[in-house]
């Protein structure tokens, strides 16, 4: 048995690790494991919660596939196994002029999680969300069976965004987007309060391909919710002339610091927190315009530290993250002023406005205002303020994000995710003994 | 299961009418868990503590159970996973307080209600604690007593029965150690409650309240004793030193 637990840290359970190293092994897996507490396949952990645990039962390491990948540059397609990372995939695609059509906040994780969580990027509001450029994959059900599904099947749109539950996915094939450089062009700009970033962010986001903003929480009275904006595009060849000497695509990207081993708990409290988002909002440019930057500093700051999530001591966090559908910006308003009076520990504040989601019928994305905060766990009274955040955003037609999701409960997924039902009864179909389970799964009874 | 925050999801009391048995699901249900199931002798609970805990928003379910029965304590820890899924706190909160002076008078009860607080917990225990294991999660609670980590001339029977249920809990909680599941030891002095209606309370005792309380927090922080309140723990590593002469005059 390992233990285990999400990125967040918190409620680790233990479960038989396997490693295998082939769709055939994971075939074989399924087949021992009809009985009892299930499997569930597991990429690299960075779903903050318990969807990637199973207490008491197997976990599929699928880091043991085999990363592979093949270009199609004709049809402008990869083919990936599952267990591969999306900084793998990166490595190998910058350098040939091409990029992944969808990346979270950290490259750090797999193909196969990135579909099960149907991930989402800075992206969104023009690209939608991961499922939407998967064009196949191929999923290995609760029979042992190595199923190849397309966008047709309604089981591919129950594994999109299934978290692990519908079976584990081995390998798909997904469209990727022509780059000329390696860098992005980059425009900064500042607001003083909450209003002004979301009429700036409505009135120009379409513009960039990638945008979102970062809220400095820890402001209060009129300037609460000041932002500071991010949002760029692809640099072309042009953008980084006299810039960027040699290779245009090169891209080497480097992990310069890791988190010590152990960390003082309490070390990000509102004094460091407070001192960290005023720099952070200080340092940044009133307006700045066609600034290149690198891949890491503008998608993935985070990825430069390693396990920055031991930054939080050994209480772990809590990432919540909800989206309320447009016009229920009043939502966004209740929940950013209550979060800043009550000064609430946030690191990492981050507001992006989706676009339409996939027909994943548990995908988080929907047309709307997300956000996600980073929160100690040990937060005084914070499952009683999280609690009040859930019922405000389940009244406004909103939804959290399961992939996030570590505390909330099964009523309100119940509630807010309207095609439960019609997933679970794909899900049951596929896997009628329920051999697929996860912790996330019995907590929400998903 | 256990979330991020401590809350838990479901809920099973073993002695379902137990009134801090009772005070600390409804605590539980207050912090999110939905699912309960209440196994009482007879199958009975009385209506108020149902409606209250469905007032506050759990499913709440009955189921009949007797601790003197130790063969059918399985079978109720099988329906309890039945009906409600993974079992994420069980506590068995039975038992009985007989006055030392009947005990000494029938010595065929003292046996009996030392076979329920001692034999029916090391049943009930067991059975729950092989459930845990299998899950990978959860927490017996124990409810053991001041009254069992020193025996007192007082009330040796029931001490008796407490100071096995305690070594009992003890090791368990070693037995299941890495398998996810846990044990927590919940020792409490004198608690002023319907148990101990007619006595007078001893000193540093504490209300159901307060043991509720404090069982809420030990299982916040995944503690694995509890003292309630916290000071019985020095009070009693002083009592443990006492020489048997002057323990024996304890006039309590």
């Amino acid at each position: 048995m390992t233990l285990l637990t999400g990125w967040g840290r918190t409620a680790p359970t233990p479960a038989t690790l396997a490693r295998p190293r082939s769709a055939d092994e994971v075939a074989a897996l399924v087949k021992e494991n009809t009985a009892g507490r299930g499997l569930l396949a597991r990429g690299l952990g960075r779903a903050y919660g318990d969807a990637a645990q199973n207490a008491g039962g197997t976990v599929l390491d699928c880091t043991a596939l085999p990363p592979s990948w093949t270009l199609d540059p004709e049809a402008g397609e990869v083919t990936a196994s599952a267990g591969t990372s999306l900084h793998d995939l990166m490595n190998a695609l910058v350098p040939r002029g091409w990029f992944v059509p969808v990346t979270p906040g950290t490259r750090y994780v797999t193909v196969g999680g990135a579909i099960a969580a149907d991930v989402h990027g800075k992206n969104h509001h023009v690209d939608s969300s991961f499922g939407a450029h998967v064009r196949s994959l191929t999923l290995v059900t609760a029979d042992g069976s190595v199923r190849v599904l397309g966008p047709a099947d309604d089981l591919f749109w129950a594994t999109v965004g299934g978290m692990g539950l519908t079976g584990v996915i081995v390998e798909a094939t997904f469209a990727c987007v022509p780059i000329e450089t390696s860098r992005m062009r980059v425009d900064v700009e500042r607001t003083r309060d909450l209003d002004e970033t979301l009429d700036v962010m409505t009135a120009t986001d379409d513009r960039y391909r990638y945008t979102v903003a970062w809220i400095d929480l820890m402001a209060r009275g009129g300037r609460t919710g000041r932002s500071v904006l991010t949002r760029g595009d692809h640099a072309t060849r042009e953008d980084v002339r006299g810039v960027v000497r040699g290779d245009p695509l090169a891209f080497a990207p480097r992990q310069r610091l890791a988190a010590p081993p152990w960390v003082p708990d309490g070390l990000l409290n509102r004094a460091t927190v407070g001192a960290f988002n005023a720099v952070w909002y200080g340092k940044a440019p009133k307006a700045r315009r066609g600034l290149i930057q690198g891949v890491t500093p503008f998608f993935h700051p985070l990825d430069a530290v390693a396990g920055w999530n031991r930054m939080y001591g050994s209480g772990g966090l809590v990432q919540y993250q909800f989206v309320v559908p447009f016009g229920a910006e009043d939502t966004l308003r209740r929940v950013v002023g209550t979060l800043s009076t009550r000064r609430v520990v946030s690191f990492l504040t981050v507001l992006k406005r989706f676009g339409v989601g996939t027909p994943g019928m548990l995908s988080f994305p929907m047309p709307g205002w997300t956000l996600a905060l980073d929160i100690p766990a040990g937060v005084p009274g914070l499952a009683g303020l999280l609690r009040t955040f859930d019922d405000w955003v389940v009244e406004a037609g909103g939804r959290l994000y399961l992939a996030k999701d570590s505390r909330t409960s099964a009523a309100s997924v119940a509630t807010s995710y309207p095609r439960l039902e019609e997933w679970r009864a794909i899900r049951d179909a596929a896997d009628p003994d329920g051999v697929f389970r996860s912790d996330l799964a019995r907590r929400l009874r998903l | 299961m256990r979330n991020a925050l401590g809350s838990v999801d479901t809920v099973l009391l073993l002695g379902g009418r137990s009134e801090i048995g009772l005070a600390i699901v409804a605590r539980l249900v207050r912090d999110g868990a939905s699912r309960v199931m209440l196994a009482a002798r007879g199958g009975t609970v009385p209506d108020e503590e149902l409606e209250r805990l469905r007032r506050l928003g759990a499913e709440v379910h009955v189921v009949d159970f007797d601790a003197s029965r130790p063969e059918t304590h399985q079978d109720v820890i099988d329906t309890a996973a039945a009906k409600l899924g993974d079992l994420d706190v069980v506590i068995p909160a039975f038992g009985v307080l007989g006055s030392q002076a009947a005990y000494d008078r029938d010595p065929e009860v003292a046996a009996r209600d030392v076979a329920v607080n001692f034999g029916g917990h090391v049943s009930a225990g067991l059975a729950a604690a092989r459930r845990l294991r299998e899950q990978g999660h959860g927490t017996l609670v124990v409810l053991s007593s001041v009254a069992g980590v020193r025996v007192r001339r007082a009330n040796f029977v029931y001490g008796s029965a407490k100071a096995g249920l305690d070594g009992f809990a003890q090791g368990l909680g070693d037995a299941l150690h890495g398998s996810g599941a846990r044990v927590l030891i919940v020792r409490p002095g004198f608690v002023i409650g319907r148990m101990t209606e007619g006595m007078t309370p001893a000193p540093m005792a504490v209300g159901v309240d307060e043991v509720a309380d404090a069982v809420i927090e030990a299982l916040r922080s995944r503690a694995r004793v509890v003292w309630v309140p916290a000071r019985l723990r020095p009070a009693f590593t002083v009592m443990r030193l006492l020489p048997q002469a002057i323990w024996r005059r304890m006039p309590r």
